[in-house]
């Protein structure tokens, strides 16, 4: 199977306000798919429409192979789901919950069970009413990833875990990667989905307004070049591609068209380069540069999925 | 690391002391009162004008049922001759005010102290449950400032309530004395249970145990009055009863020795004042003796690994209503040992009580008649459990526990109907705990022999089908409108009971009135012979509204939480 999740034009209202406003989505067998976006972009509802949870209004849906509505409970045996806010029966224990949504999925890896519960540092003779939210935290994530199925629904999995626990969980990602299963991590931790994730779709008030690889996406976005030279910089201002330029005397500043790069770096030899830094966008940039300008967004995200 | 030490031989140990500013401890209580004045705006009116409502019709119907004075004198006299009729009230001299009380006030009283519980509950054991309380108590506010708005708003709403059910007796023109001691009867049964659910919020460490442990307590009180006034000594032929000792024990039973419309006694208005004050001053000092968020009875650590009946929807729906089932078993055994063992003086009962058990019992055996009678009552209570026990599928979707089940194997309608066959495993349960106790206690009473039990088990599932009727219909409306399942539920329910063979018929209603509630149609066993027809139909209804919640559940989106 090629893809595992496909989403096109997927439409969600709750009554007048539309969460999901014709949303496309796919994601490929065997990836780590990061879900980006921020609080209230519709992550969470998206997975609730996967799960068969919520009912579409309009547009195209697969999950493995089915339709998430209709054939909900036979594709559910394949899944495993971490929920983003983790709600648990409060008077039954953290091990008691990890077996009844296990049982309940078709069974689960008893050994790997007992191996995540010891790897998170979760006390399962606790009732869930007495755990903190980074443990109730831990209980969805063991009963999930203990689980051995094709695709693995992750929504803000991390929120709430200390930085320990929160890299044992990326530990446990990358295993469950390579075993060939495929992930969708919704987040809004950057570094965290640039630590796990082939492949991001950047969502934004319903709609996706990127998707892609990382490459693709820093393709999309200017290099920032730090320089300092022998003689001045003159008029690297009038280059092409070149935005944003500081001058402090010797130094410079400049934001970089990945198109432009070639004669910037012809410009600089000329002047004597003493140093040199240029640094790839972060996620952060890439996120910040969707989220800060919003009229920008929906003209510009239209153009780059239909491009994709 | 030595100026900790020094520090920490100087510190006073707080807790006990903290009672040197008692200002402080109140802190910020005016604007938690008025935040809870907010949530309940409209809860609480809600529950007030229900009861008076109810009562205003009560009061209707028994004055225009009445047409001369021997009908009150017949009436009166014939409810206060039958032992299990005085379960619901003590006459006090025949009058139309009276008689309607006889009829309506523990009703009245229940939903008084059930809308006091939920109210104290709701602001106080629910917000530490919930991370509210933290998040409130963070500010300044006092450590029993919670306690206090919570007190204060449900003895403000008590006090409204009595002024308001006396005043619906009143526009129905009766004696503006006898209906105030009426309204004070109810009301000051719920302040009472307020006081009640105040010690249980400090006991128990969530809202469901807390409101369950009150519930409890009220269902004891009831007990007590009941059985107080069945033993009582009855003069005039029955229009004056004097309930014995076990009735004085019981908030429930302080409101019928009140005697409105009769000789009135005022002084067990202080009574209710006083429990009320010592229960709110004991809520307070627990409440000082443990840390927020818990309870004083302490969480046990539980099991690693599920047991063998715990995996399976089945498994966790019984375990999930296995407090409620054991608390409604007790209860059900309690009532059945002493329904059995008073069914002796049943057999003394004449005129008119013979007339009305025969009515109501379909048949001049007296003895049959009342366990028949019984069995339909306790049909009614193990109904209440069902609409409880069933509104969790409500509870749990809303709670958005059910997202993480749905996200599993589990389709809906095989969790709709695990919880739905669970419950009415639990009903079967009950009812056979109440046949099996009632039967026991009477057989030696009675001297009949051992074939009396097989005679009330059976008796005791007929009831069975009338409670699936209302099982079915709350599976419906929470899959049909899941914001309004809950009021719908409790509405339907309690109209059925209203409607039904205990009430419908003695409130002179219409036949097609009565005809809407299903225990209307159960056949009268074991005084009757079980027809099946009726039985058939009941379950056929059942399972037509099952079909039907089925159908809409799967139709609609989730409403969990966001």
């Amino acid at each position: 199977m090629e893809t595992v999740i496909e989403l096109a034009g997927v439409v969600k209202s709750f009554g007048r306000s539309r969460a999901l406003d014709h949303l496309d989505l796919t994601v490929r067998c065997g990836e780590v798919h990061g879900f980006l976006g921020p609080n209230g972009a519709g992550k969470t509802t998206t997975i609730r429409v996967l799960l068969g949870l919520l009912r579409r209004d309009g547009g195209e849906a697969r999950l493995l192979g089915g339709d998430p509505w209709r054939d909900a409970a036979a594709l559910h045996r394949r899944l495993a789901y971490v929920p983003g806010e983790v709600n648990l029966w409060p008077n039954l224990t953290g091990g008691e919950v990890i077996d009844l949504l296990g049982a309940l999925r078709g069974g689960l890896d008893r050994a790997r069970r007992s191996q995540l519960v010891e790897r998170f540092e979760l006390d399962p003779t606790k009732r869930c009413r007495a755990y903190s939210k980074g443990n109730r935290q831990k209980v969805a994530l063991v009963a999930a990833l203990a689980a051995d199925v094709e695709l693995y629904l992750l929504d803000e999995p991390s929120s709430g875990l200390d930085p320990l626990v929160a890299a044992t969980f990326q530990d446990v990602v990358r295993e469950r990667r390579q075993a060939g299963k495929t992930i969708l991590l919704s987040s809004h931790i950057l570094s965290e989905v640039e630590a796990l994730c082939d492949r991001l779709t950047i969502i934004r008030a319903g709609r996706a307004v990127e998707s892609g690889t990382f490459a693709e996406l820093r393709h999309l976005t200017r290099t920032t070049v730090s320089v300092e030279t022998a003689r001045p910089i003159g008029s690297i201002a009038g280059l092409p591609g070149v935005h944003g330029l500081s001058l402090d005397g010797s130094r410079a500043q400049f934001g970089v068209d990945p198109g432009g790069l070639n004669g910037v770096l012809q410009h600089l030899v000329g002047c004597g380069v003493q140093s040199l830094t240029s640094s790839q966008p972060t996620l952060e940039e890439i996120f910040m540069r969707h989220y800060e300008d919003g009229a920008a967004v929906p003209a510009a995200a239209g153009a780059l999925v239909a491009s994709r | 690391m030595s100026a900790p030490a020094a520090v920490l031989t100087t510190v006073t140990r707080p807790g006990r002391r903290d009672a040197a500013d008692p200002a402080s401890r109140f802190a910020g209580l005016h604007r938690l009162l008025r935040l809870a004045l907010r949530r309940d705006r409209i809860t609480l009116p809600a529950w007030i004008l229900g009861i008076t409502g109810l009562m205003a019709a009560f009061t209707a119907m028994c004055v225009s049922g009445m047409h001369s004075c021997t009908d009150v004198i017949r009436q009166t006299a014939f409810f206060g001759s039958s032992p299990a009729l005085r379960i619901l009230g003590v006459p006090s001299g025949a009058s139309v005010g009276g008689y309607t009380l006889l009829r309506g006030y523990l009703t009245l009283a229940v939903l008084a102290a059930l809308m006091s519980i939920m109210a104290v509950v709701r602001h106080t054991r629910q917000g530490e449950e919930t991370g509210r309380a933290e998040l409130v108590g963070a500010a300044v506010v006092g450590r029993h400032s919670a306690l206090g708005a919570a007190l204060v708003v449900t003895a403000t709403a008590d006090v409204l309530l009595a002024g308001l059910v006396g005043l619906a007796m009143m526009v129905n023109g009766q004696p503006v004395a006898g209906s105030l001691a009426a309204g004070i009867a109810v009301g000051g049964v719920g302040l009472v249970f307020g006081g009640v659910a105040a010690v249980t919020a400090q006991l128990s460490s969530s809202t469901r145990s807390a409101i369950g442990l009150a519930t409890a307590v009220l269902g004891i009180a009831c007990l007590l009055s009941g059985l107080g006034n069945m033993l009582g000594t009855v003069t005039d032929g029955g229009l004056q009863v004097h309930s014995a000792w076990p009735a004085w024990a019981s908030p429930v039973g302080w409101g019928e020795q009140i005697r409105p419309f009769g000789d009135t006694i005022w002084w067990p208005v202080v009574l209710f004042a006083a429990l009320f004050a010592g229960l709110a001053g004991l809520a307070g000092i627990l409440e000082s003796q443990r840390d927020g968020g818990r309870g004083l009875i302490a969480e046990r650590r539980g099991r690693a690994e599920a047991g063998r009946w715990l995996p399976g929807l089945s498994g966790l729906a019984l375990r999930l209503q296995r407090g409620s089932l054991l608390g409604w078993a007790i209860g059900m055994l309690g009532f059945g040992v002493v329904f059995g063992a008073i069914s002796g003086q049943i057999r003394g009962a004449q005129g008119a009580a013979l007339q009305w058990y025969t009515r109501m019992g379909g048949s001049d055996h007296i003895v049959a008649a009342y366990l028949t009678s019984m069995l339909e009552m306790a049909g009614m209570g193990v109904a209440l459990f069902v609409v409880q026990s069933l509104l969790r599928i409500r509870s749990e979707e809303a709670q958005g526990h059910l997202e993480s089940l749905l996200a599993t194997g589990t389709s809906r309608h095989r969790w709709a109907l695990s919880h739905l066959l669970s419950t009415l495993l639990g009903a079967t349960v009950l009812m056979l705990v109440f046949a099996v106790s009632m039967g026991l206690a009477a057989g030696p009473v009675l001297g009949v022999p051992a074939h009396l039990l097989g005679e009330l088990i059976p008796a005791g599932l007929v009831q069975l089908a009338g409670i699936a009727v209302i099982g079915g219909a709350v599976l419906a409306v929470t899959a049909l409108t899941p914001r309004w399942a809950t009021p719908l539920s409790w509405v339907a329910c309690v109209s059925f009971i209203v409607l039904g063979p205990l009430f419908g018929a003695s409130l002179g209603l219409p036949g097609w009135a009565q005809d809407i509630s299903p225990f209307t149609h159960l056949p009268k066993a074991p005084a009757v012979a079980v027809s099946y027809l009726p039985i058939v139909a009941m379950v056929g209804a059942a399972l037509a509204l099952t079909g039907a919640g089925l159908g809409w559940f799967r139709r609609r989106s989730l409403s969990l939480p966001a």
